[in-house]
């Protein structure tokens, strides 16, 4: 029952309203798109829910229960993870060690446990890694394992960062521009690896411009500009959608 | 060659007209009035030292010293790669003899200058969790060792307290002073940070001077007594006081030990890469379900514990503490010992303690320009490895090894 809820979400930033009313729901087993012009508050809509940001009005909440001023770790420790638009790697760090890191919240063992080397921290290294290790093989890195990140080719840094959310065990996933930079076969590889996601389990919601992987994948679609939500449905509707079509996809359908 | 040859002379001529400007008025400005044989004495030397090496610089680029440098670098090689095959444990193991051999062949000067690495190395390794993995500038670090010292001088003075007990009595209460100090700065980043950390260094150092009726002021505190152990005397079990210098040495040298250890162990477990992560990228540790906040605080508390410990031993050590010792210059100075070695590097750090107690210490040969030509290396230093003497390695890095 993972279902991830936005209730008439509005945002304020001083004098600019980011988002007005959006209201969706990303339910089990789903793949949800949401698109826009630039500017029309796609990655606000991540950062309320990650709660990197309050809303100004309405709430999200999730399996049930509200998000509301909660601490980003602990929305990621209920099973909300999330990748960024603009890599965010932990560049001196190998890729190895940004998977370890996203276990932290899944991971008990405190300074004690680390300095003594009790029984059960040594267990849970283990853990660590074989979980870390298994979350690379996933998205194919297995033999990057020991790169520090910064050396990683760019299309190799987006597959870490779904990698590093995936190793944090969530039951939903945020994918923000996973296709962003990519050349076409790797976007099709991109598009197979987020069918092979969403069959352990977890429910996606990606923002995307490319509208051959959002179309092809996605089930359902939420469309936004300029903060206010203009269309949602399933990916034949939104592509029939006039108003979408002034907005957003007439320049690149036509 | 990327700089061609009379470009590099111009440079040349260049510095060494920099270095005159600098050196001339440190000895030519006199009350008699100005004087420039003395300067120009020495600038001389240092300009053909400096040629020769320039020259000799250019000759190897050129590859003259093919004959030379072609078989050394293959003996490196091989060096490099049957080092790497040496077992760790056997490498520390040599560290460690020679660690604890040491006071057996040398003398009273060289234990006391080696008591005082053992005890730059723990403030130095205490930091190095706070600055080199969480990446929080601390520039008023020694305020803990503060704490530790006087926490034990006042309970050895007024209660008696052993020293042994002091130990994690000073932990803790440095640990809450790192908390405290701590707290306030969660949400402070860069610069604003190492002002604030500055600023309660001070508040520290300030406290203990003019707190007169706990501290006594800027007389300092007495005759703290040395750590005591039962030992055989003859047949019975005696108290002594272990008070010489290769007593000490023993005491700061197991302190040392265990804080290489206890901080190998955090820097490789799920702490120490969430120190890592926050210095990396604090917003997007805190989104990969890293409690910032706490983890900060904790680098904060778990660096203080180590310079309290220090502190305890400095205080044992000395037999008397005052606010003198605990001045910015020695933060200043243990954060070079981090940056200079390496940051986040352990045996980086360790080399870095080394290096900077001893140099000096070498240096006293050149009296005068002792410092200044502390100064200059530590610049070198800065300009040729920028990442330290002994830079981290990462975990599962094998770029590295691959050449």
């Amino acid at each position: 029952m993972a279902t991830l809820e936005l209730s008439e979400i509005s945002v304020r930033f001083g004098g600019l309203q980011a988002l007005t009313d959006v209201s969706f729901r990303v339910e089990e087993n789903d793949i949800v798109g949401l698109i826009g012009p630039n500017g029309a508050g796609k990655t606000t809509v991540f950062n309320v829910i990650t709660g990197v940001y309050q809303t100004s009005a309405g709430q999200v909440s999730y399996d049930g229960a509200p998000l509301r001023g909660l601490r980003p770790h602990k929305i990621l420790a209920l099973g909300v993870a999330r990748t960024f638009q603009n890599i965010r790697l932990f560049q001196n760090m190998t890729a190895l060690e940004n998977v370890m890191v996203a276990q932290h919240c899944r991971t008990r063992c405190g300074v004690l446990g680390a300095v003594l080397r009790l029984p059960g921290q040594k267990r849970e290294e283990e853990r660590i890694r074989e979980r870390s290790l298994e979350a690379l093989e996933f998205m194919d890195l297995g033999e990057y394992a020991g790169e520090l990140a910064s050396n990683l080719a760019y299309g190799l840094q987006r597959r870490l960062e779904i990698a590093r959310a995936l190793a944090t065990e969530p039951k939903t996933i945020l994918l923000d521009e996973p296709a962003a930079g990519l050349n076409p076969a790797e976007s099709r590889e991109l598009m197979h690896t987020i069918g092979r996601i969403s069959s352990r389990g977890i429910n996606i919601l990606m923002v995307e411009h490319d509208m051959k992987v959002v179309m092809g994948i996605c089930r359902h679609i939420v469309v936004l500009d300029h903060g206010v939500m203009i269309a949602e449905g399933e990916p034949e509707a939104i592509q029939r959608d006039p108003r979408v079509i002034e907005a957003y996809l007439g320049n690149e359908l036509n | 060659m990327t700089i061609r040859a009379s470009k590099l002379w111009l440079r040349y001529g260049l510095a060494m007209a920099w270095f005159f400007v600098l050196l001339w008025p440190l000895l030519g400005i006199k009350p008699e009035g100005l004087e420039f044989a003395v300067s120009f004495a020495i600038w001389i030397k240092v300009a053909v030292a400096a040629a020769i090496l320039l020259a000799l610089y250019q000759l190897n680029k050129a590859g003259a010293f093919g004959f030379l440098t072609r078989p050394a670098a293959a003996a490196g090689r091989v060096a490099v790669g049957a080092a790497a095959r040496v077992p760790r444990w056997l490498v520390l193991s040599v560290v460690l003899a020679a660690a604890v051999s040491f006071p057996f062949f040398t003398e009273r000067y060289a234990h006391d200058v080696a008591i005082s690495v053992l005890v730059y190395i723990i403030l130095g390794l205490g930091l190095n969790i706070v600055v080199g993995l969480a990446g929080l500038l601390d520039l008023g670090y020694i305020a803990f060792f503060g704490v530790g010292a006087y926490t034990y001088a006042l309970l050895s003075v007024h209660f008696g307290v052993s020293f042994w007990l002091c130990l994690p009595i000073s932990a803790c209460f440095a640990a809450v002073a790192g908390c405290i100090i701590g707290y306030p700065t969660l949400r402070m980043r860069g610069d604003y940070l190492a002002i604030v950390t500055l600023g309660f260094g001070e508040i520290v150092r300030i406290v203990l001077n003019n707190w007169m009726s706990v501290t006594n002021g800027p007389n300092g505190i007495l005759g703290i007594k040395s750590p005591g152990a039962y030992w055989w005397q003859g047949d019975t079990l005696e108290h002594i006081w272990l008070n010489n210098l290769e007593q000490l040495y023993f005491i700061i040298l197991a302190l040392a030990v265990f804080t290489v250890i206890a901080v190998y162990r955090l820097n490789h477990s799920r702490i120490g890469r969430a120190f890592e992560a926050v210095r990396e990228d604090q917003t997007a540790a805190e989104l990969m379900g890293v409690n910032t906040l706490g983890i900060k605080l904790l680098a904060y508390a778990l660096g203080a514990v180590f310079g309290g410990l220090a502190g305890t031993f400095f205080a044992a050590r000395m037999q008397f503490v005052s606010p003198e010792s605990f001045t910015f210059i020695e933060s200043a100075m243990v954060l070079s010992m981090v940056v200079l070695g390496g940051m986040g590097s352990i045996p980086g750090v360790i080399l870095g303690a080394v290096v900077l107690i001893v140099l000096p210490e070498l240096f006293r040969g050149f009296q005068l320009y002792r410092m200044f030509v502390f100064g200059g290396v530590m610049a070198m230093m800065m300009v040729f490895r920028p990442k330290g003497l002994w830079p981290a390695k990462r975990l599962g890095q094998r770029s590295e090894e691959r050449g």
